[in-house]
């Protein structure tokens, strides 16, 4: 049923990571990316692939998830990875067709590359697994508040992120309204060749639209009439705060950032 | 106190036609009263009812809100704290993603600290009953429950008026209900004034004042009891009477000690049966 739909991808849980504060969460995770961009052999790697396996453990997410977010990248995956395999050039050639070759080069860079896109996908969902759509949203404001003073609106955007995620359950049940509105009046959204198909969603998508303009209009006057006024002398209710935790997880990505420039000299 | 002044509203309707939704409008508001306001469609009655917390400002006339004046600018914010406004479509008066944050939406932007947010968010939670669901999304919540998170949010802010602008117009009878006992509660409990715009009879009978609206200007006023005793003017108005007292009416033609002014079951059983 439409009422059961999930927004984002969160889990519930009571774990080390789940408790963390969203804005050190997105620190320590952009800290990690960048860590996992400079290793570059097989110490470097392996102490990745080490860190990032104790962090899907301490999350408590079970693994399906992760295996789940995988799975759209399953193609980009295996492209990269053979692209990678049989374009690169090197002196050990085990197998030649054309220009075509695999090396011993090629074949390590392939491992490195497809090791560093699955650990790069798994760890952001690690993110949006552990923490709630909301929270996300606010750690978002406050990390971006900073850039305020060049101009990034920072209040804005996560009102309307918080909106859109707001909407989304409203304007699903919508849509679903009016395409049983219109089937009953004979139209047909499932058959035909594509551009057939693209021509029938028009008198689903023109009131949708109409009625998310209405919508909106609405809920422009309701925010003003409760005193919205911007970002501006605007306080909230949940106040993120930072713990232990924090410090901890924050001291661990530094050290593994400077673990993966030490692990350059082996 | 509202005082309403000589207000009048022109808007233009986009084909340089001036539609005057309110005309010469004189109207005075009490704290503590529970006053609805009764009208056919395109009669004025959200016209006005926006004028009350300067979402629409008089292009005659004056609207003072305890001594504020809405027209002033600098008092825009304490005039939308001091009036409260619950429309009619629950869907698209909540903002965020849980119960809770939503009714704290309102106080964050007073620029309240967080404490005393938390806390009228409780208090508010627990005056329209809607504790249990603090943590669920709007869209998980029925009409009369979504209703009664918007009063929530709009009882967060501790206004001494709320509008309610037909707030029961898209719900069920059940939803109407949940809406009516707890705009009732909010008047009697908490002595809040109650401006309530309605289409709904049965509504406008729990008022302590009606006021029949027409082309903008008041066409008739006071007590349930004397406006309904109107049968004939209100027909002309194509608006509904309550069935009772349109059958005290129809009684009093034939029978003249049947009174008029009946609006209860009750009553007029007490009188065709002392």
């Amino acid at each position: 049923m439409l009422k059961d739909i999930t927004i984002g991808q969160y889990i519930n849980g009571d774990s080390f990571i789940h408790k963390m504060d969203p804005r050190s969460k997105i620190l320590v995770i952009m800290l990690y990316m960048i860590a996992l961009f400079i290793v570059n052999n097989v110490v470097g790697y392996l102490s990745v692939v080490i860190v990032s396996i104790v962090i899907v453990l301490v999350s408590q997410v079970p693994l399906k998830f992760f295996l789940k977010g995988l799975k759209p990248m399953v193609f980009i995956v295996i492209l990269t990875v053979v692209l990678q395999m049989i374009m690169t050039p090197g002196e050990i050639v085990y197998w030649q067709w054309g220009f075509l070759k695999i090396t011993q080069e090629g074949l390590i860079q392939a491992v490195f590359l497809g090791t560093r896109l699955i650990l790069l996908v798994s760890i952001t969902s690690v993110l949006t697994l552990t923490t709630t759509p909301i929270s996300l949203t606010d750690g978002i404001e406050y990390l971006l508040k900073p850039f305020k003073k060049i101009g990034v609106p920072a209040h804005e955007l996560a009102m309307m992120m918080t909106i859109a995620l707001r909407f989304i359950p409203t304007l699903i049940e919508e849509t679903d309204k009016i395409m049983k509105a219109q089937s009953a009046r004979g139209a047909d959204f499932e058959s035909g060749n594509l551009i057939e198909r693209a021509k029938a969603l028009i008198p689903l998508l023109v009131p949708l639209f109409l009625s998310a303009f209405k919508r909106a209009d609405e809920l422009a006057m309701a925010m003003e009439a409760r005193c919205y006024h911007g970002g501006e002398n605007r306080t909230r209710m949940k106040v993120l705060r930072y713990t232990y935790r924090d410090g901890l997880a924050l001291i661990a990505a530094v050290l593994l950032l400077i673990w993966a420039f030490v692990s350059k000299l082996f | 106190m509202i005082k309403i002044e000589n207000l009048t509203h022109i808007y233009n309707s986009g084909q340089n036609e001036n539609i005057r939704a309110i005309d010469n409008l004189t109207l005075e508001i009490h704290s503590g009263e529970h006053i609805a306001v009764l009208g056919h469609n395109g009669c004025g009655k959200s016209t006005l009812a926006k004028h009350l917390n300067a979402l629409l400002l008089p292009t005659e006339g004056t609207v003072v809100i305890d001594d504020v004046d809405t027209a002033n600018e600098a008092d825009l914010w304490t005039i939308r704290q001091m009036v409260g406004m619950v429309f009619q479509n629950p869907d698209n008066q909540l903002v965020a993603t849980t119960v809770e944050e939503d009714v704290a939406f309102g106080p964050e932007n007073l620029g309240l600290a967080p404490e005393i947010i938390r806390e009228r968010v409780d208090s508010a939670l627990a005056a329209v009953g809607m504790t249990d669901f603090r943590d669920k999304g709007p869209h998980l919540l029925s009409g009369g429950q979504k209703q009664r998170v918007a009063i929530a949010g709009v009882i967060a802010m501790r206004p001494q008026y709320i509008v309610f602008d037909e707030p029961t117009a898209m719900l069920d009878p059940r939803g109407r209900q949940e809406v009516i006992a707890t705009m009732q509660k909010l008047n009697r409990e908490e002595g809040l004034t109650i401006i309530n715009i309605t289409h709904f009879m049965d509504e406008a009978v729990l008022a302590d004042r009606v006021i029949v609206m027409g082309n903008g200007k008041i066409i008739l006023e006071g007590t349930p009891r004397e406006v309904f005793a109107q049968v004939d003017i209100l027909k002309e108005m194509r608006l509904d009477v309550p069935p009772i007292a349109e059958l005290a009416a129809l009684l009093h033609k034939e029978i003249e000690s049947i009174p008029l002014n009946i609006i209860t079951v009750e009553e007029l059983v007490n009188i065709l049966c002392p």
